[in-house]
């Protein structure tokens, strides 16, 4: 790309990380008082919501009914403000229903959905900021917003992007290095388990640097997993100490 | 509101009815109280403008983006302003998919018709070429959550909006050939600002019983058959006036509804803007949603 250097010479990106860097991450679980359960992520400037309703009985589509376990239900959406260019709707294109669909696969993987028969659990995601890793940003608030409305997981859900750039892996890349056109790798996967539920790449890589990036990125889902569970675990340690306190 | 979003019982909407009637609401308020209105500005930083409103559980999201586009050829010498709203499947999952689409439709209509006077917004100040360019500037509204008087908070979010909102300084120049080109100002705090001094909020006022409410809940809303949704200015105008839902109201009730809309709504038009005004000039670092 002309003019933009994403790597300086000192190995510093344009927005001052190195390349095993994350962005930080802020969090907070129960934004809303009328869902189940909801969180709210920041991962540098990209911004997302989750809300989790159920489980409950199946209410549109009889036919989906499973009698066996949970069916799961995403539905991903960006607000239309929240990229550059302004979008002119916020859903139903392709790119939020292909983005739905890797969500509900993922967290059909992760929810014991044998424990909620002829029932249906919903996650709705919204991003309300985008700027590089959306889906990543998405998997990681829905996993908050999951566990905020108390429904069993086999081990969290993380997701992170890596890409190469400069003949070098990049963590967590934003929506500049996004669009500096090179390879990025999508991951989402079970931090404890070390077990990938979704992997995702759009554009060409040579096979020898594959590892490289995998395993850079398999490294950001840990790294992710570690600041999650603290928010988990302080958010409920402070609801404890409310709850005893009255 | 057509909120479909829960039941009510018998019992429920009796205590409800009742609390009304004796102007002590479940909440504890009275029939022209307000509920606690937080406001914050400047949230999105990719749009020209952003508020973040929470009146009760209602909770809306509004970016302001500001992008070039062709004049009305009706009205060659003015800016357009567009509206949007969606209805997030955060707020309800009845809203998934289309669900929320007409309600959407319902609070952008009701939006169009309080900006509808020429008075409302200096749109000639959005005039960039007459009949050539103009500043479209694209209100898009996020409900996040429904927790009653959607509209009333609709209106207040998007004033708070359009207050924040920075359109970058533009500089017409003719070249030799008389051709004209826009030049964008390199600075980015050398920007314009909206009066939003005679922008209208729309106050409504439900009917339970005999009596009528300012800023229902959503369970004061199952309870309301009739509602009157008003437009005031900050000078106490009335603009644009609309009645819904499946009752009917008396002409004399409709005096007493606007009357009390008025009142209401001055007050909180001077409110938002005290309060505006003094985020402006704090130095507070930003909450979003983390707070």
């Amino acid at each position: 790309m002309a003019g933009l250097e994403i790597i300086s010479d000192q190995g510093y990106r344009i927005d001052g990380r190195r390349s095993s860097e994350l962005r930080k991450v802020c969090a907070r679980m129960g934004v809303f008082t009328q869902a189940d359960g909801s969180a709210y992520i920041e991962q540098g400037n990209t911004k997302a919501l989750a809300t989790v309703y159920g489980p409950h009985e199946v209410r549109k589509g009889r036919g989906k009914i499973q009698h066996d376990r949970a069916v799961v239900n995403c539905q991903f959406s960006m607000a239309t403000f929240s990229t550059g260019e302004r979008k002119s709707r916020p859903k139903g294109d392709r790119r939020s229903q292909e983005m739905s669909m890797h969500l509900r696969q993922t967290f059909e993987a992760v929810i014991v959905t044998e424990l909620f028969p002829r029932s249906q659990i919903d996650i709705y995601v919204q991003i309300l900021q985008a700027d590089g890793g959306n889906y990543c940003a998405c998997v990681n608030a829905a996993t908050l917003a999951v566990i905020d409305a108390g429904i069993p997981m086999k081990d969290y859900v993380c997701a992170c992007t890596a890409g190469f750039i400069q003949d070098s892996p990049l963590l967590d890349i934003s929506y500049v290095e996004e669009s500096a056109g090179a390879p990025f790798l999508t991951v989402a996967m079970m931090p404890k388990s070390e077990q990938i539920v979704l992997l995702e790449m759009n554009s060409r890589l040579h096979a020898d640097n594959m590892e490289k990036v995998l395993d850079l990125a398999t490294q950001g889902c840990k790294d992710v997993f570690a600041v999650l569970d603290r928010h988990v675990r302080d958010h409920v340690s402070e609801s404890h100490a409310l709850m005893t306190a009255s | 509101m057509s909120s479909t979003l829960g039941v009510l019982s018998d019992a429920e909407r009796l205590f409800i009815v009742h609390g009304v009637q004796d102007d002590l609401r479940s909440d504890g308020r009275a029939c022209e109280d307000y509920r606690h209105v937080q406001v914050e500005t400047d949230v999105v930083s990719n749009t020209s403008g952003s508020a973040r409103l929470r009146l009760g559980n209602t909770d809306i999201l509004v970016g302001v983006k500001a992008e070039m586009g062709e004049p009305d050829p009706g009205r060659p010498k003015e800016g357009k302003l567009e509206f949007f709203v969606d209805c997030s499947a955060n707020a309800s999952p009845e809203f998934e998919g289309r669900g929320g689409e007409e309600l959407a439709i319902e609070v952008s209509n009701a939006l169009q018709r309080i900006f509808n006077s020429r008075s409302t917004l200096d749109l000639t100040a959005l005039c960039i070429i007459p009949e050539g360019q103009c500043w479209v500037l694209y209100v898009d509204v996020l409900v996040l959550e429904c927790g009653g008087n959607l509209f009333d908070a609709v209106s207040l979010a998007v004033k708070a909006a359009l207050f924040n909102t920075r359109i970058p300084t533009v500089v017409v120049t003719a070249d030799d050939e008389g051709q004209q080109e826009i030049e964008l100002s390199d600075d980015p705090y050398d920007v314009k600002r909206l009066d939003v001094d005679n922008v209208p909020l729309i106050v409504t006022l439900s009917k339970i019983g005999h009596r009528h409410v300012v800023d229902a809940s959503w369970e004061e809303e199952l309870c309301s058959l009739a509602r009157l949704t008003v437009g005031v200015t900050q000078k106490g105008t009335i603009a644009g006036l609309n009645k819904e839902g499946s009752g009917s109201l008396d002409p004399e009730s409709i005096y007493e509804m606007i009357e009390s809309g008025k009142k209401v709504g001055m007050v909180l038009n001077s409110r938002l803007k005290e309060a505006l005004e003094k985020e402006e000039n704090s130095k507070r670092e930003k909450i979003g949603f983390l707070g």
